[in-house]
Order: structure tokens, then sequence, then C-alpha cells
């Protein structure tokens, strides 16, 4: 089992955003992570990845309870992208993804020649091996996203969390990572789970859908969950249908609305 | 060779060559034979071995320790921080320092715990590590919960000038004594630290320089920011605590000895990035305390050449390297 939740309760001040919820993900697979805004989607990332703790519950990666797991064993097992912007001056490409390898260098990061393979690969894995020797503030976002996947892949963890990752890139771009995100979870059988707001990739690309629906998260295979009726429910009240049988949100205006999406 | 190598072989080169040149320069003319003579216990007469020894030689090994640490100090602030403006000096940990030499300075006297010379160095420095301790736990606790870099600034320069009116305030309530020997120590001289001061001096940067050198590959995790640092194994309350010791030891211990000396925490990092154009702390931390040792040494020289006080010539060769940063505005986290 990659990720195990079982009765998380989630807290934001005094709002509870879920409670007593369960859900497993299993290794090789690739699941959306869909909501509102402010549904406790990055706080449930966050809780998962370890940077912060549950009001309630249990969280287990890979069988082992996250309360029990030291730092260092933590990071060998679940890496993150998260919507931090990483914009240093001087960073190498490179150098920035070899970070990833801090769980397994010693006092001073030094890297042995299996760490520079490892580091190799991911940056061919993503697509960015030209880039390499470039610096972080010259990267576009879409290259920067890209950098900061081939990271947590040198991070060698079965366990991958990314907060958001096709926020701020284009439409082929959003579909070239997604498909990427699939190929690494079935290929090199990883767990993987992303938070996104786009519908299409969620139901379209991936194995499975996580969707809050406060307090309750619903976990469904994609097509599932297409045709639950849950997705309607999220929108009811905005003025908005979704078509189950196009995948598409659209007004209840006749004429059809762009995607509509932040 | 590669360029970090050839940088680091010329920076060190450099810093030789200042320290020879800061014993060889001074307000006495001395030939180079008659200092080499001096420092080698070869037949010169007292007065020259005095000079050298007691003066010229104390003060270059001040110059080298008090940059390497400040530098070092600073490098550590920035990137914690993720601020390109912080330093001991702009953060107030160099106000908070020289607050607690005050109190000591000014309250001593009426405690009369001061009349022995060692007493009253471990007094200053024990104060001074206090107050830069105390400050900074401040500016600490802060950025925690605000990340806005300006905030933080803001927060450091108000830190520094309360304190510097309480300071004022400490000085117009003091005797006449007592207010001296604090005056003579806010103008911040390399020169005033003694044979005694420097053997507390020597240790004390040396445990920060260590400190830093370990804290070397979590400051490069830090570099992606806390989130990114913690979930690649990052211990960080651990590194808040010994980045926290060093810049206290580092920065608190400087300005107990040489007072207030700004800009060198500040502006060496920058000018050592721009130099091996790299963001890596396992260059930049040794980078930063050569150069930093060798800026005050060319401070320090200036400062001997001129007849000027150091802090002056730290904050003119300082600020420009300010302006550009500001002006630049480029991303350095």
């Amino acid at each position: 089992m990659g990720i195990s939740l079982k009765n998380i309760r989630l807290a934001y001040g005094p709002h509870i955003l879920l409670d007593n919820v369960s859900a497993d993900l299993p290794a090789a697979s690739l699941t959306a992570f869909i909501g509102r805004n402010g549904t406790g989607k990055s706080s449930l990332l966050r809780a998962i990845a370890g940077l912060a703790p549950v009001a309630a519950g249990e969280i287990a990666l890979c069988g082992h309870p996250l309360a029990t797991l030291p730092p260092q064993r933590l990071a060998a097992t679940v890496s993150c992208v998260t919507t931090d912007k990483v914009r240093v001056a001087n960073l190498r490409c490179e150098d920035m993804v070899a970070l990833g390898r801090a769980p397994y260098t010693n006092w001073i990061g030094r890297m042995q020649e299996d760490d520079r393979s490892v580091v190799h690969r991911a940056l061919e894995t993503v697509g960015i091996a030209d880039l390499a020797r470039k610096t972080m503030d010259t990267l576009s976002d879409g290259e920067c996203q890209r950098a900061m996947i081939a990271r947590a892949l040198a991070q060698d963890t079965p366990v991958i969390l990314l907060d958001e990752p096709t926020a701020f890139l284009d439409l082929p771009n959003r579909y070239a990572l997604a498909s990427l995100l699939g190929r690494l979870a079935h290929e090199e059988r990883k767990c993987i789970l992303f938070s996104t707001h786009d519908l299409d990739i969620a139901l379209g690309l991936c194995d499975t859908v996580m969707l809050i629906d406060t307090p309750e998260l619903h976990h469904l295979p994609a097509a599932d969950m297409a045709a639950s009726g849950l997705i309607e429910r999220l929108f009811s009240g905005d003025g908005l249908t979704f078509d189950a049988a196009s995948g598409q949100v659209r007004t209840n205006k006749r004429q059809p609305a762009p995607h509509n999406r932040q | 060779m590669r360029r970090p190598a050839l940088l680091f072989a010329l920076l060190a080169t450099a810093v030789c060559v200042l320290f020879i040149a800061d014993l060889a320069v001074g307000s006495v003319a001395l030939a180079p034979h008659e200092v080499w003579q001096a420092l080698t216990g070869g037949s010169t007469d007292a007065t020259t071995r005095d000079i050298v020894l007691n003066i010229r030689l104390l003060k270059a090994l001040t110059a080298l320790l008090a940059g390497a640490a400040l530098a070092a100090a600073g490098l550590q602030m920035q990137t914690l921080f993720r601020n390109p403006l912080a330093g001991p000096y702009v953060l107030g940990v160099s106000s908070g320092a020289g607050l607690g030499v005050a109190l000591f300075l000014l309250g001593a006297p009426l405690l009369d715990v001061a009349s022995h010379a060692f007493v009253r160095s471990l007094g200053i420095a024990g104060a001074a590590w206090i107050g830069a301790a105390a400050v900074l736990a401040v500016v600490m606790a802060v950025s925690r919960r605000i990340k806005d870099i300006m905030v933080i600034l803001i927060l450091g320069m108000m830190l520094g000038s309360g304190i510097g009116s309480v300071v004022e305030i400490l000085q117009f309530l003091s005797n006449e004594t007592a207010l001296k020997s604090f005056v003579v120590w806010t103008m911040g001289s390399l020169g005033d630290v003694t044979g005694p001061q420097l053997a507390l001096l020597a240790p004390a940067v040396a445990a920060g320089l260590v400190l830093s050198v370990a804290v070397i590959k979590p400051l490069n995790l830090l570099l992606l920011g806390e989130n990114y640092a913690r979930t690649m194994g990052l211990n960080i309350q651990r590194t808040r605590t010994l980045i926290f010791g060093s810049t206290v030891l580092l920065a608190g211990s400087v300005t107990a000895f040489c007072g207030p000396v700004g800009f060198i925490g500040l502006a060496v990092p920058h000018l050592v990035r721009m130099l091996f154009r790299s963001a890596d702390h396992r260059i930049l931390m040794p980078g930063t305390m050569l150069a930093g040792a060798g800026l005050l040494l060319v401070c320090d020289l200036t400062a001997k050449l001129l007849a000027l006080p150091i802090n002056s010539i730290t904050a003119l060769m300082g600020i420009p390297v300010v302006i550009v940063v500001v002006v630049r505005n480029r991303s350095f986290f």
C-alpha cells in the first residue's frame, strides 16, 4: 500500500475540513485530488508529507505509520512538489535536483557516482537534461515545474505528492505533465497523488480520483467518479453543470462556456 | 584548474598578502626586515618587538577572525531568512550585543565586579552573547509567523534603533568613568583587542566557524525553502538551533571586542556569490570566510593609512554592494 488514511480528521482553526475519512492509495497508481478552493487539499497533502499534523486519525506510508518514521526515513519514503517558487540565482538546475539526494548523502552532501547517475536519469525522465546547467532563475514556469519533479524523482521515494502541478502551465504542458506522472506511476510503480483543478485531466488521465465533499472524502476509479454524481454536487449552486459523458463543465446558460478553471 | 579551485587559491593568496601588508603598515614606520625579525624573535629593540607583536600582530589576527566571523554569520542569516539584505548588523543582532555590553560596562562599576581584566573581558563577551541571542530569538520567532522579508528587515531596524535609544538613556544616567569606557567601546576598533581578549575571541569565533561548517548541507537544503528542506529530511529545529548558536557566537563575540562593525556580514556573501557564480554553501561558506577576512584586512589597512575609524571604512565599502543588490533586485531566494 502506498498511502493509507485511516479515520482522518483535518481542521483549519475552528473549521472541520475532513471528518473521519479513510482512503487507500496503492502503489503503481496515479490519483488526482480534486475539490473546491479552501476545502483542505493542500492541508491534507501537507499532512501526508509530514509537514503538518492531523487533528485525529492515522496516516501510513508503505505500511509504516507516519508518526513513527524519523525525518531521514520519511524523506526516503515520500517526496513532494509544492507550490513554492524556487527561483534561486546561481543555483544550477542539476545542483537543485541533486539536493533530492540529501537523505542518502553524508553530512556535507557529497555526491557519489550512483547519486550523479540518479540525478542524470531524473533530468532525462522529465525531459530537461539539456537544461541541467542553466540556473533556476532563468527557467520558464513549465521548465521549473519539471525540474522540481526531477528533484522529487532523484529523492527516489515510493510515494510522490504534488500540489497543483498543472497550474501555471499551458494546455499541451498540462497533458504532457499528467502523462509523465502516469508513466512514472506505472513504469516505476510509484504511488503518485496530485491536487488539481483540471477535471478533464483528473477524469481522463488518472487511475483514481479523490474528491473532497466537505467533510467527506471520496476515492473512486476515474470512470466511476465521473458517473457518481459527486462532481455535479461539487459545482451545484454556482450555475454550473457537469456533463458526465463528455467530462466537461458548462454554465447553465445556453452557450457553452470556456473551460472554467483558475 | 577548475574555476572554484582557482578562485580559492587566489583568495587565500590575497588574504596572506594582506595579512603581511597589515603587519608592515602602521603609524610607526618599520622596515620589512625589522618586522620579520620581531616576528621570528631575532635581534630587535624592545619597542619594535612590542609594536609588531602586541599591536600589529594582535590587530591583524583580530581583523582576520572578525572578518571571517561576521561574513559567515551574514551568509547563514541570508539563507535562513531567505533574505538578501539580512546580516548581523541589519537585523539588530550587533545592536543587541551592544546593549548587553552597555548594560555590563555602565552597570559593572555599581557592582564593582569589573576590576579584574579577565573577568571584565568575560563579562563583556557574556553580555554581548546574551544581547545578541535575545534579539536573534525575537527576529527568528517573528520570521516563523511572518514570511514577508520586508517585515523582518523593518523589525530588525526598529529593534536596532530602539536598542540605540535605550543605550543613550543608559549613557545619560551613568557616571563619568563608566560612560567613558563605553563611549570608547562604541567607537569600535580592531586595535583595542588585548592579548587576553584575543584568547577569548579566538576560541569563540573558532567554535562559531565550526558550527557554520556543520550547517553547510542544511543551508543548501534551505535554499529551496523550509517546506522542501523538511521533506528532504532536514531536522529544522536542530538546524535553527545550530545557526542560532553559530550566529550568536560569531556576531556577539566580534561585537563585544571590536565594537559594532557594519556591512561586512551583509556585503561579503554577495561578493562571494558574484565571484564564484554559485549558490552551493560548500563553496560559499569557505569563500565567505576567506573573503570576509580579506575585506576586513583591506578595511584595516585603509583605516590605518587614512587614520579613519574602521566602522566608516566598512560602511563605505559595503554600501555600494547593498545598493547594487537592491537596484538589480535579483531573486536570490
